[in-house]
């Protein structure tokens, strides 16, 4: 290469370099909301400071969902099968929100209690993807 | 081998030569993305199975993973791009950018707006600031600001050369698009289709999912032609061989 080629090339891969530590300032900058949510187990570890509204993420745990029969009151356990968080919430659900799935819940944690007052559900699906009769076919 | 190399690295820097080329490739090219998208299309919405967790809303995903993948492919083209337009001057390379910015643009808007269709239903929320969302987001901004910086210099040098400066700003969020949702807690779920392992998608439905996302590919490579041929002939206009291609037809 010439010369002068090299030297824009040194240029080119000099911007690069310095946006690459632009974006790792930036990332130890918010380091600490850059996961969207707490697993029970940072919640155990590192309780949240303050009263403010934070998310907690994990599976439903099989057989601890309770639904009211008479309002939309439910309450389960969030675990990521190490640590587990119960949590209360009333409203209208995502569909792909049942027991043993992924879940994202928003609201306040009562430190006292290592529970979660929600007031928002999100489901978190998996990257998996089946047909429906095969899946049947498997189950049987 | 290396001589043939060079030889169509020289030749692509030429504009007579690309718009002889370009045009027969064009109808060609044109032809076989339509039908592969009509087909995959159809193919997905129609004959490929029901998903066993999301039910029939998955079927979006036939837009919505072509989309996002070249949005991606073409930012990382376009870096490419504005590396040669640094280090050699090819003008080609400036072309090259400023026609397929706004195309990644469009792509990008569409795998966002496909991404909050998608994830009303199953997730229950349109949109949340998880990394993967927001770094997609950010990827969508830059396009914006390479194309906005288009008209904001007086010559076509110093324009190309600004652009390219900044698609290469941009170039570093591309692997935390990718990485992101393996990086981090996200809402979103990490990739489905593995090219070094197995997929994670059963083969029915990855097979008319190949077939779009090739189907998009070769419509971006149809289009971007298109457009490079639209801005050589405004960056051309006056010159003699132009001049003499549009009084031959």
């Amino acid at each position: 290469m010439k010369q002068h080629r090299l030297k824009r090339l040194y240029g080119v891969l000099f911007i690069v370099f310095c946006s690459a530590l632009a974006f790792v300032l930036v990332y130890f900058a918010i380091r600490d909301n850059v996961n969207l949510f707490y697993s029970p187990s940072d919640l155990f570890e590192n309780p949240p400071q303050g009263s403010n509204a934070i998310r907690a993420g994990g599976l439903v745990e099989i057989g601890s969902l309770k639904r009211s029969t008479d309002s939309l009151e439910i309450e389960f356990i969030i675990t990521d099968l190490k640590k587990s968080i119960p949590v209360n919430y009333t409203g209208i659900l995502p569909d792909l929100f049942k027991e043993n799935a992924g879940v994202v819940a928003t609201g306040y944690f009562d430190k006292s209690k290592m529970s979660l007052e929600a007031y928002q559900i999100l489901a978190k699906h998996d990257e998996n993807y089946v047909p429906k009769e095969v899946k049947k076919a498997l189950e049987k | 081998m290396f001589q043939a190399l060079k030889n169509f690295y020289h030749k692509l820097g030429s504009y007579p030569w690309f718009y002889k080329i370009s045009g027969k490739v064009i109808p060609f090219v044109g032809v076989l993305s339509i039908s592969l998208i009509v087909i995959s299309s159809v193919w997905g919405l129609f004959f490929s199975p029901t998903d066993a967790v999301q039910g029939d809303v998955y079927r979006i995903i036939y837009f919505h993973v072509p989309a996002v993948s070249v949005s991606q492919v073409i930012y990382y083209s376009m870096s490419i791009a504005a590396a040669v337009f640094l280090i050699w001057r090819m003008k080609m390379a400036g072309v090259y950018i400023k026609s397929l910015a706004p195309i990644g643009a469009a792509f990008t808007f569409i795998g966002l707006l496909s991404g909050a269709i998608w994830g009303q239903p199953t997730w229950g929320t349109w949109w949340v600031w998880d990394a993967r969302l927001t770094s997609t987001l950010v990827l969508f901004l830059f396009y914006l600001a390479i194309i906005g910086m288009q008209s904001t210099f007086a010559s076509r040098k110093s324009a190309d050369t600004a652009v390219s400066i900044i698609t290469l700003v941009g170039v570093v969020n591309l692997p935390i698009v990718k990485k992101s949702v393996d990086w981090w807690n996200t809402l979103h779920q990490p990739a489905s289709i593995s090219i070094s392992g197995e997929s994670s998608i059963s083969s029915e439905m990855l097979i008319p999912l190949l077939l779009s996302i090739l189907g998009v590919y070769v419509f971006v490579f149809f289009v971007g032609l298109l457009f490079m041929r639209a801005e050589i002939s405004t960056r051309e206009q006056n010159k003699e061989w132009f001049k003499k291609l549009s009084s031959n037809s």
